[in-house]
């Protein structure tokens, strides 16, 4: 292997099956692939929760994770939340002329480790390689296959009285990324939560219909997602800023930057509704798992205001959060 | 102070019962701060308030006060072929004259427009790119002046050639006095920019009670800070004793910060320029003197501007000078958002149309 990635190693030839022989499959160590034929043949015999997710964030080594962990991170999430038990990954690499090899093999190490994790495989995949200019550095797609466990999940079912829980402090991703692109605007590290969900959404769907809904914060952050969850419905959900985990580095980073954690990317955090009798299991299930050790229950569903999201304010005031409206955010997932 | 201070965040219910208890008839209070406006909408203060206190927003958001025809011209730059624009974020997605035509939307089509923290990034964006012009711009009150001129400091030490100040720069002061000379003008109180301060001093605002008998009180950023400056400024309204009081005593001194001052001074000097809303304001504006014209984009570039007529419906003029409430504008929320916005109010993050779409009041 060459210490950069060329444009040969993306024209279907010699290279290219070097590239993927030689760095990539041997770091995902799995049989489906090894076969490197044009499709994967993979077994099941249930219903399916499909997802796919594209990755382009700059930059692809981020405090607490980088674009590998990202790719996988993000589509495991998005099956689990659905509630999906993730099991299959394709992957597809489109990669800039230049990239430097090394950096590739961390991120495909990144990947292999992130899935053996999350328990899923990477069965299938393509690379790309793109002119000098034509990409930043690297962009990655993956799609998941999960088996659906937990068919009634939705924000149909919510009710009054409901319980909003989330499973760690908020805004850490997008923070950590966008301090990545500043460096030396603040001392001291925030570190992205990336991380898996499978074994949180799992640990949650064992509380049957208890359980309403899951999702993981992504772009748009908290509050976007709260404001998804009763958006033209009949209920309102009124939270408190004092019960929000926030750390201390991500609240002063956002003051220096501008932003507002709520509104702040997570990778790695989960929003869930519960019914009120199911909350307080819900939060000791999401506690039990060290990723979840920051977990909380910031509010409920109410029908004061159909449709809004309500903060009561440290501060002791009150005011509506509107989902996330055309702000200018870096490319952070 | 402070301690007093350490009472308002723990016990932000007992001020808002005193000022109750005063019983003053109807006062509006003024911010001159965009980050003011953001933190009373963020905490949520103007609903804790009794109904006899209103707080209005002035002036105070510097991406705001910038004209439309301002606006244009840098547009007109961006489209350069050779030039780079590096800016604070905020401009970004400002329209100019034209709905639609912004910063971000000619980045889309192919313009090169940087957005920097500091504007001395501004100057190692010149040295690393030797073949373009790079074009500050430079926004903001006495708060980012000082950077400002540090800036162009760096550029003639580096004896850059390729690297120019698009100064846009507003003083607070001017702009106090023509608000305050307006017929229609009706303020019982100013909450003065705790930022500008750090660099002006009380001195800055002490013209306030003792040239026309208003009440001033120096803000700091926290939610207790602008309860208890509200506090503070209703106090004085009670008692008939306009004053200029610091509640930010923890950053603000008497005369302000003499190195951002003279750093200034040695290369800004006061001018007239137009604000949006307020036309021209005497002295209102911070240029670059005469010796660093080679580091003013307005010569290298022959920029000349008239004031013309919005014909859009974008009312930000009347906002900015807290004669119209954001909710009270026809657009608001409906045709103009932050996504596809009318003016500057709306997009910038200290904007007064901003705060209010983004922390709605329940």
């Amino acid at each position: 292997m060459d210490d950069a990635i060329t444009l040969d190693y993306g024209s279907g030839g010699g290279k290219t099956s070097a590239l993927i022989e030689e760095l990539i499959v041997p770091l995902l160590k799995n049989e489906a692939l090894r076969e490197l034929d044009d499709g994967a043949v993979i077994s099941g015999n249930e219903r399916l929760v499909f997802s796919t997710d594209s990755f382009v964030v700059s930059p692809y080594i981020f405090p607490g994770g980088d674009i590998g962990k990202l790719a996988v991170c993000g589509t495991v999430n998005d099956v689990a939340v659905s509630g999906g038990e993730p099991r299959y990954l394709s992957l597809g690499l489109i990669i800039e002329e230049g990239f430097p090899t090394e950096d590739l093999r961390r991120i495909v190490q990144s990947i292999a480790r992130t899935a053996g994790e999350a328990g899923v495989r990477v069965v299938t995949g393509d690379t790309k390689v793109v002119e000098r200019g034509r990409g930043d550095g690297i962009y990655i797609n993956t799609s998941g296959i999960g088996f659906l466990r937990a068919p009634w999940l939705g924000r149909r079912t919510i009710r009054e009285g409901d319980k909003i829980l989330v499973s760690g402090p908020v805004g850490n991703h997008g923070t950590s990324v966008m301090l990545a692109r500043n460096e030396g605007l603040l001392e001291g590290e925030v570190l992205s939560d990336c991380g898996p969900l499978h074994r949180m959404a799992a640990k949650l769907i064992s509380l049957g219909e208890g359980l309403r809904f899951m999702r993981d914060p992504t772009r748009g952050g908290l509050a976007t997602t709260l404001c998804e969850l009763v958006g033209g419905t009949e209920f309102s959900i009124e939270f408190s800023e004092k019960d929000v985990p926030v750390e201390p580095a991500v609240r002063s980073a956002c003051d220096i930057l501008g932003l507002d954690p709520y509104y702040c990317a997570c990778e790695g955090r989960m929003v869930a509704a519960a019914a009120p009798e199911a909350a307080e299991e819900a939060l000791a299930l999401m506690r039990s798992l060290p990723e979840g050790e920051g977990a909380a229950v910031i509010g409920t569903v109410t029908r004061r205001k159909p449709g809004a999201v309500i903060v009561r304010t440290a501060f002791g005031g009150a005011r509506i959060v509107a989902p996330l409206a055309g702000a200018q955010l870096p490319r952070i997932c | 102070m402070l301690s007093e201070l350490e009472a308002c965040r723990r016990h932000p219910e007992i001020y808002i019962e005193k000022i109750r208890e005063m019983n003053l008839p109807e006062v509006n209070l003024m911010e001159v701060c965009g980050t003011h406006t953001m933190a009373i909408a963020k905490a949520g203060i103007r609903q804790m308030l009794p109904a006899n206190i209103r707080l209005l927003s002035g002036p105070g958001c510097p991406v705001c006060v910038t004209p439309a025809e301002l606006i244009d011209e840098v547009l007109k730059l961006a489209a350069r072929p050779d030039v780079i624009i590096a800016t604070y974020g905020d401009m970004i997605r400002v329209p100019g004259s034209v709905r639609g035509r912004s910063l971000a939307a000619m980045r889309a089509k192919g313009s090169r427009v940087k957005v920097v923290y500091s504007p001395i990034d501004a100057v190692e964006l010149a040295k690393n790119n030797p073949d373009s012009e790079v074009v500050f711009l430079g926004v903001g009150f006495e708060t980012t002046a000082p950077g400002t001129a540090a800036c162009v400091q760096a550029a003639a030490a580096e004896g850059l050639t390729n690297f120019t100040v698009f100064p846009m720069l507003k003083t607070v002061e001017p702009a106090l006095r023509a608000l305050i000379a307006d017929p229609g003008f009706n303020v019982q109180g100013f909450l003065c920019p705790g930022h500008v301060a750090v660099i002006i001093g009380e001195a800055g605002f002490r013209f306030l009670p003792e040239e026309f008998r208003i009440p001033a009180v120096i803000a700091g950023f926290e939610p207790e800070d602008i309860l208890l400056s509200v506090y503070v400024l209703c106090r004085q309204i009670k008692e008939g004793c306009p004053r200029m009081e610091n509640e930010y005593t923890r950053a603000v001194s008497p005369e302000g910060n003499p190195l951002a001052l003279a750093v200034m001074d040695r290369f800004l000097k006061a001018e007239s320029d137009l604000w949006r809303g307020l036309g021209e304001i005497p002295g209102g504006a911070l240029m670059l003197r005469d010796e660093y014209a080679a580091f003013d984009a307005r010569k290298r570039f022959h920029i000349q501007y008239e004031a013309h007529e919005d014909k859009s419906g974008c009312r930000c003029g009347d906002v900015i000078q807290g004669k119209l409430a954001p909710a009270a504008c026809p657009l608001f929320g409906k045709a103009c958002t932050p996504a596809d916005p009318f003016g500057p109010c709306m997009v910038s993050s200290e904007g007064t149309c901003a705060a209010a779409f983004k922390y709605q009041e329940v």
